[in-house]
């Protein structure tokens, strides 16, 4: 269905045969490279991630099976022109998604300018008043932010999805580039890749810029829920790589509202903690409190200004699907400017209007449960059965304030080893950008999702899924920029 | 009104604690209906107290202490000042909307047979003040009231299906039954007069009204609270406004003893 007419990033509308002009090189390599060759590529490269045990756990499986992502050996490229332009719209974005957190638990100037329904944000469990009234050191909340893109043309990018609250993959980004280097170490000759292996330094940084009061040697901590977490391998990749402690709650105490690791040596203040708990666990004093995975006392200690929690507890507000609609008026109310990238259009099932209009046309919209994730609870109208129709037709006449409906784009694809050898395959993005109290920074690369079925577009790894690499190409002349980095 | 409280709270535990964390909701805030006079919450071990004010405009004192600990006293003394304000709070700090207390938590869900109970006791009720007042007194009328005791985290639906009710429970009936009904309704943990030895602070509920504001009803007594009650804490359910929320590290069991008296000087 929507492979045909897609755009291909590396093909354009032109097929193998004649590829985008810029990406003659690149076609080339992927033409001359044998097939056979890219495949035991790519099985090397899985060999490796098992080993590492990069894995993630299906949620819904009953045999919750522990799996590795498929990662595919075609990386996916952006030509520098295309990233810089991508740059300046997350960073704007970030910094919107930044000010409204600020703004929605302390002053609520945009309740105020009636931008966005009350009852959108205090009925809604994402917005936790338990942490209303609190400002994070620096006044920083999403430190690390997840922008999910999707694209439709060369210069056509959409929001899919902000991810504020913890958003993982970033382990994905920097082992699926080791494995590029290993294995197709020609590429790395022959084009200019902006390294992303400074991304772990660059959070540490960042990190270390949102330390409360001048400690110049602030001790930040990764607080993971314990190796049976799915994510468990990038909590202690990503600690290893920063050279910093991974700990669990109970490595942690809280007395006299500072926050201390017990260490051989004794315990030692924790200035900034990289928290991989989700809120609801952090704090059985503050949240759910049958909780064991958690701090007692963390809140306590964060309200006092004692502690930087990262990302910051409540960030779930801005980025549920239900607010998500907002977002272009959101972007524009803080940054004064209309937003550089764009969301999906999306039809607020809540409004009697757009309705009606998902009811009439369910067989061409993606229609999403506001609070779902993870691909669940979503229906793909073009390839659903008659039965699955009528199911989401119900549930949405049962409750409609629960869905959110979305056109299905002609996502772009880009070429992926298939059984048939290459094909084109549809993409979807995840850079990582980076908020510290000394800026926005985004990292030169970042996380592509790979939908492996032909003409799916569902990219979830958990819905059959894979990854490839992600290549920022630096033009000619142009030093190795590190990464982008602008003030807020 | 001059009220005395004196309240004591004390845990035993079976082997000794190395840590214990809580959270005290025991300061209440002064309103234009309450002042206190003095106030004291005070420890008989080695621990470390913080105050601060929480996003729901509570007075939280952080109690921090390390073991071994065997047993530990909390002791609240005070006076406060109160008036009669016809069960509507004036002067309280605010810092969320009424909206927000129209949120569901996971100890005020309906269940099967409060909504249907709610629902036939307000009809024919004119206005939301009626309503509120009529459902206060259908679950003053439904169930026999049971003395105050520990928290076991039954939730509103099982209070209703049990028949009995606590104060806590009959004030978390009393707001999922308001909640299902579109009025924004907060659980209130505080003191009140009744003469003898209690066991464990009373609770009640808040219902926002239009034009009022927030106004308390008991459906322990079926009626609004007057200058006999003093409130400590509001919160969304009987977790979120708890006098003392714990954590401890160390093995065994505890025991809790609570000594509580409410009297008018």
């Amino acid at each position: 269905m929507a492979s045909r007419g897609a755009f291909d990033e590396i093909w354009g509308h032109g097929g193998p045969g004649n590829p985008r002009p810029e990406f003659a090189a690149l076609s080339e390599w992927v033409a001359d490279t044998p097939s056979a060759e890219l495949q035991r590529r790519q099985q090397s490269a899985e060999a490796a991630f098992r080993q590492l045990g990069i894995t993630f756990a299906v949620y819904g499986d009953s045999e919750a099976a522990e799996r590795i992502i498929p990662f595919d050996i075609v990386p996916r490229v952006f030509l520098q022109q295309e990233w810089s332009r991508l740059c300046e719209g997350l960073v704007q974005r970030t910094q919107a998604i930044n000010a409204f957190l600020e703004d929605i638990y302390g002053e609520r100037r945009i309740l105020k300018e009636g931008l966005i329904p009350p009852e959108l944000i205090y009925r809604n469990d994402q917005f936790r008043p338990e942490v209303a009234g609190i400002r994070p050191p620096h006044g920083v909340w999403a430190h690390i932010c997840g922008i999910d893109l999707v694209r439709t043309g060369p210069d056509q990018f959409f929001v899919l999805e902000d991810n504020a609250r913890t958003p993982s993959g970033v382990s994905y980004m920097l082992e699926n580039r080791e494995a590029m280097l290993r294995l197709c170490p020609e590429l790395f000759r022959d084009f200019r890749v902006a390294p992303v292996d400074s991304y772990p330094d660059m959070l540490l940084e960042t990190m270390r810029s949102v330390a409360p009061g001048d400690n110049p040697h602030p001790v930040c901590v990764v607080l993971t829920p314990g190796h049976f977490n799915s994510a468990y391998y990038e909590h202690s990749f990503l600690a290893d790589s920063m050279g910093i402690e991974l700990v669990e709650a109970a490595d942690l105490v809280v007395d006299d509202d500072i926050v201390w690791v017990q260490t051989i040596a004794g315990r030692v203040k924790v200035d900034v903690i990289y928290r991989r708990i989700d809120d609801d666990f952090l704090d059985p004093l503050a949240f759910r409190p049958e909780s064991l995975l958690g701090v007692p006392g963390l809140i306590a200690a964060y309200r006092a200004g004692n502690v930087a929690l990262i990302n910051a507890p409540g960030n779930g507000i801005a980025d549920d699907k239900a607010i998500y609609s907002y977002m272009p008026e959101i972007v524009k109310f803080y940054s004064g400017g209309e937003a550089k990238l764009p969301n999906v259009e999306t039809f607020r099932c809540r409004e009697p209007q757009a309705l009606k209009y998902v009811l009439d046309h369910l067989d061409q919209l993606v229609v999403k449960l506001v609070d779902g994730s993870g691909g669940y609870g979503m229906l793909v109208g073009p390839t659903a059965t008659k039965a699955q129709i009528a199911e989401f037709r119900a549930a949405l006449i049962a409750e409609p304030h629960r869905y959110i409906a979305q056109p299905t784009l002609a996502l772009s694809t880009v070429p992926t080893m298939s059984e048939a050898g290459l094909a084109p395959r549809h993409v979807d993005f995840r850079p990582f950008v980076l908020t510290g109290s000394d800026g926005v920074r985004v990292v030169p690369g970042g996380l592509t999702r790979v939908a492996l079925r032909e003409g799916s577009l569902v990219v979830n790894s958990s819905q059959g899924g894979g990854t490839k690499d992600s290549f920022v190409l630096l033009e000619d002349g142009a030093g190795p920029s590190q990464s982008q980095r602008q003030g807020s | 009104m001059r009220i005395a409280i004196d309240h004591r709270t004390r845990y035993r535990f079976t082997e000794p604690q190395a840590r214990i964390v809580q959270m005290l909701r025991l300061t209440p805030c002064d309103t234009r209906d309450q002042t206190a006079v003095s106030w004291m919450i005070s420890v008989d071990c080695d621990a470390r107290m913080r105050d601060a004010v929480d996003g729901f405009g509570n007075a939280v004192t952080m109690l921090y202490a390390e073991g071994p600990i065997a047993a530990i006293d909390i002791s609240v003394t005070g006076e406060v000042l109160t008036v009669d304000s016809g069960g509507v709070v004036h002067g309280s700090s605010e810092p969320l909307p009424p909206m927000l207390y129209l949120r569901t938590t996971p100890r005020t869900t309906l269940g099967d047979g409060l909504p249907a109970f709610a629902a036939e006791s307000i009809a024919g009720a004119r206005d939301s003040l009626e309503r509120l007042h009529r459902l206060n007194a259908a679950l003053h009328a439904r169930f026999p009231c049971l003395p105050d005791a520990p928290d076991t985290g039954l939730t509103a639906a099982e209070a209703f299906e049990s028949g009995r009710a606590t104060s806590r429970d009959a004030a978390q009936m009393f707001i999922a039954a308001a909640r299902g009904l579109e009025m924004p309704a907060r659980y209130v943990s505080g003191y009140r007069i009744d003469g003898g030895a209690q066991s464990a602070p009373h609770a009640w509920a808040e219902a926002y009204v239009e034009g009022l504001g927030w106004v308390g009803f008991d459906p322990v007594t079926g009626l609004s609270p007057d200058q006999g009650y003093v409130r400590v804490a509001v919160g969304l359910d009987a977790h979120g406004a708890a006098s003392i929320a714990g954590t401890r590290i160390g093995a065994g069991d505890e025991k809790l003893d609570v000594a509580l008296r409410v009297s008018e000087e």
